[in-house]
């Protein structure tokens, strides 16, 4: 530990820190532009000048280490002058235009230069001009405010791991720009917008929208991918105006993914707004009373093992517990199930549909074997812990598929079965290091578990990992990234119908044994409609919609409390942000009033009580999960198959992300660089 | 100054030729392995002198993926250093210093001179593409002032008479002899030594 002083006031820090941490630890905030925790240190923009004693010069903080009996001044006059003559050099250039500026309001130079700024200014010369620069249709750029902080080079290098932002020129004469002004290739792209100090580089679909002290700002939980990133919405009236990043250090530090911030522009587009029927192929608008009521009659004349319910990729665990409640007991039908397709799933105990490691976990790990995953898109915010990883320990990582670009070196083999059966068979040089390795992390990813051999994958990695003790309590290595949002949630909750891990409610489906099929919110299922009677909740008129013969306008994520469990089987809430439109209502409550419809009983009498017994569930179930002991499948049939990782489409893959018009244009600029061939 | 920006009029594809890709390799060898991308700087100079005096897009490209490393980190050098030659400036690049020294014996009589013969402006070619001048800041021969730089020779104790006609010889194809044009040798004193005289070698 140091001693020093800060102001006059005796602190003592860990060794290591610099004198801007030191300060912070003492509690005195010191301006800054240039440095941020998660990145670098630059020390360019000398905004953090601070007196040391015995210095005859300020000090840049974010640059100097902090040393044993260091005396540091951050309120003196010298210091008030040093950064007055900072801000003042940062102005010169800085165009005078807040008033018609997105970042107003929110801006980290106007709220230093409401400490530091000069009143007027001294300068006649004329400001520097900087052309607008293309960097993609998520970033808009303003480049004449630019003052040069690096923070957008440095998160594009380091945290994206995509070098393609860099500074060109000089002097007076730099400018900020990607490669030939081409679009950054990362799904983290828009990241940089929030790390801009001043109104550079904005956001471009939010361009001139709202101001941030007219919206509603609502703490919640993403749902475009399973990783459960911590979000902010931000809303205007109904509309949801923007997402933003909110910092949690086990999830997605403070990154989000640019789905995840821009798929929302998909909740303005494509809605359900009302209750339709289907007559003679047309939707007609219809009353809830009217749908309730045909639903009622179709079900009273169906046999209860003809009916089937299936959940789809973004619905909250309420709605989930609820529609299996209302099979069970008000239909008296067990064929509920959230897969979509034929995911394997062995749901004897929890540990085999989460990641086990923990995203924090990851750092720790000294060696990655990919199953089947790239993780770039199946979860951004993950891939960057894996690239922090190996950033941090230079972590071995090897994939069994090449996947291409994951920002981090990796080995490939060449995506046969065949590896997995000599690496479980003690046969190959990724056996010895899983076994040599402390903290191995193995990672099944979506591909390896929708093969034909998906149980033989998983089942004979398992029984290897656990032969060789790394499946303990201490560290499990075994690790699934989830599909969706509400996959591990609908799995903790039951929503499956498995004997051995195939999806049966599926087969049956496809093989047009049922008679009714109550989709909710499922919109990526691929199945020929023949003479089911479908019923489709959900809030977005896509794929589920598309085959349905009555809808029910659901709501969607922003616009109900509810429930999310993310990959590492973290609970968190999402809260109600803005509200269903027009006749649309929350998903748990259409479901409760269709049983009182059907019976005139509700199942639950109000959402409190559906809260506390949902979680009541989920406790008992996660309780009773850490009594059974692991056990593993021995003797699974191995078949020769070569893997092959579907090529997801990144920015269509769920009813959201297709309705919104942003995620259209990231499709069309990615496909747009791939026809120039420009990108390498 | 302001920010000079790369040509656009681009070629299509560049690549070593056998003399610059020995000269590379030499570079390279001279670091750590790893870390051959301090070479970048050295191997733009050879590019640019492989390229008659200029260095286009795909050269930056071809050094990047030469030294693996990203594009942008070799277009960012490229752009922050003045004698990188982002444009075509003729296969004889002239550079007439103007910084004091040179300024105080009449180098503008030079640049006049070279506004004559080669273009109005600074950084243009003349009309048969193979030159262009520029003004420079100090070449270090301020004993010589005035003088220019035509590639890698240097033209010292000039006038605007000798210039014209050492541009002439440019302009025709013929490189002229580098050196003083007053008769002296390197930079000796002119009208004989003054003190050393003992010294038979100084």
């Amino acid at each position: 530990m140091l001693k020093l002083k800060v102001n006059e006031i005796d602190i003592e820090v860990e060794e290591g820190l610099t004198v801007l941490q030191a300060c912070e630890k003492a509690g005195v905030e010191i301006p800054r532009f240039c440095y941020h925790e998660k990145l670098s240190i630059a020390g360019n923009c000398r905004m953090c000048l601070v007196e040391l004693e015995k210095s005859p010069k300020p000090v840049a903080s974010c640059a100097m280490p902090a040393a044993e009996g260091m005396n540091i001044k951050t309120n003196t006059e010298f210091v008030e002058k040093a950064r007055k003559g900072v801000m003042e050099f940062l102005l010169a250039n800085h165009p005078l235009d807040c008033p018609v500026c997105d970042q107003g309001g929110e801006c980290d130079l106007q709220d230093q230069s409401m400490f530091y700024g000069v009143d007027k200014s001294r300068y006649k010369e004329n400001k520097r001009a900087v052309s607008e620069k293309n960097m993609g249709p998520l970033i808009k750029t303003q480049m004449t405010r630019c003052i040069h902080c690096t923070r957008c080079v440095r998160f594009a290098t380091e945290v994206a791991g995509v070098t393609e932002i860099g500074a060109i020129g000089r002097g007076e004469d730099m400018e900020i720009t990607t490669y030939l002004e081409q679009s950054m290739q990362s799904e983290l792209s828009a990241n940089v917008v929030d790390l801009c100090p001043v109104g550079a580089l904005t956001s471009k679909p939010y361009v001139f929208e709202a101001r941030p002290w007219e919206l509603k700002k609502t703490e919640s939980i993403d749902v475009m991918d399973a990783i459960g990133s911590n979000i902010r919405v931000d809303t205007y009236g109904w509309e949801v105006k923007r997402i933003l990043p909110r910092i949690n250090e086990d999830i997605n530090e403070e990154w989000i993914s640019d789905k995840t911030r821009y798929a929302c522009d998909g909740l303005l587009n494509q809605r359900l707004d009302t209750p339709y029927i289907k007559y003679n192929g047309k939707f007609e608008k219809a009353s809830w009373n009217e749908v309730f009521n045909i639903i009622k009659s179709k079900f009273k004349n169906a046999d209860k093992n003809k009916i089937c319910g299936m959940s789809g990729d973004l619905i909250n665990m309420e709605s989930l517990y609820i529609f299996k409640e209302f099979f069970n007991k008000t239909l008296g039908s067990y064929n509920v199930e959230s897969r979509s397709d034929h995911t394997y799933l062995n749901s004897k105990k929890r540990e085999n549909y989460l990641f086990n490691s923990t995203i924090n976990g990851i750092e720790e790990a000294d060696f990655i074997l990919l199953i089947g995953s790239n993780p770039r898109y199946e979860a951004t915010i993950l891939n960057a812990r894996i690239r922090k990883a190996y950033l941090q320990n230079k972590t071995k990582i090897i994939s069994l598929n090449d996947v291409g670009d994951l920002t981090y070196p990796y080995e490939s083999l060449d995506g046969d079965i065949e590896n997995i059966k000599k690496i479980t068979e003690d046969n190959h040089e990724v056996s010895s290091l899983i076994k040599e390795a402390k903290k191995p992390l193995i990672i099944f990813g979506q591909s390896s578990l929708k093969t034909k051999s998906a149980k033989y994958i998983f089942e004979s990695v398992k029984s290897f990992l656990k032969k060789n003790n790394k499946m303990s309590d201490e560290w499990n290595s075994l690790n699934t990234i989830s599909e969706n949002a509400s996959t591990v949630g609908s799995f903790d909750l039951g929503l499956y119908k498995t004997v051995d891990g195939s999806n049966e409610v599926l087969k049956d489906l496809e093989n047009h044994m049922f008679e009714i099929v109550y989709l909710l919110g499922v919109d990526n299922l691929k199945f020929e409609k023949k003479n089911e009677f479908v019923i489709y909740q959900g809030s977005h008129g896509d794929k589920g919609a598309e085959i349905a013969d009555i809808i029910l306008p659901g709501a969607a994520y922003t616009e109900q409390n509810g429930y999310f469990t993310n990959l590492e089987g973290k609970i968190q809430k999402a809260y109600k942000a803005s509200f269903p439109p027009e006749e649309a209502k929350e998903d748990w409550l259409i479901i409760n009033e269709l049983a009182e419809a059907m019976n005139h009983r509700k199942l639950f009498n109000d959402k409190d009580e559906l809260d506390s017994s949902l979680l009541n569930q989920i406790n008992l179930f996660i309780e009773k999960d850490k009594s059974i002991k692991s056990s593993t499948v021995e003797n699974v049939e191995f078949k020769q198959e070569i893997l092959k990782i579907e090529n997801e489409d990144y920015y269509y893959s769920n009813a959201i992300a297709r309705a919104s018009k942003t995620m259209l244009e990231c499709k069309t600029a990615k496909v747009n660089l791939k026809l120039t061939g420009t990108e390498g | 100054m302001s920010l000079r920006r790369p040509s656009k009029n681009q070629p299509e594809d560049f690549d070593f030729n056998p003399a610059s890709l020995a000269a590379a390799k030499l570079i390279i060898a001279k670091y750590p392995k790893d870390k051959q991308q301090s070479a970048v700087m050295a191997l733009l100079y050879i590019a640019q002198k492989q390229n008659s005096n200029w260095i286009p897009l795909v050269a930056m490209k071809y050094i990047g993926k030469f030294l693996d490393m990203p594009y942008i980190k070799v277009y960012e050098v490229a752009t922050f250093y003045t004698m990188y030659n982002l444009a075509p400036v003729g296969k004889n690049f002239i550079q007439v210093c103007t910084t004091t020294p040179c300024m105080i014996r009449g180098a503008y009589k030079l640049v006049e001179a070279c506004k004559e013969k080669i273009s109005e402006n600074e950084n243009e070619l003349s009309k048969d593409q193979s030159c262009s001048w520029m003004e420079v800041e100090c070449l270090g021969a301020c004993v010589n002032a005035p003088m220019l730089q035509i590639n890698d020779d240097y033209y010292e104790d000039l006038d605007k008479e000798k210039t014209l006609k050492i541009l002439d010889k440019i302009l025709t194809g013929e490189t002229p002899k580098p050196g003083s044009y007053r008769g002296r040798l390197n930079n000796e004193p002119e009208n004989n030594r003054k003190t050393l005289m003992d010294l038979k070698n100084a």
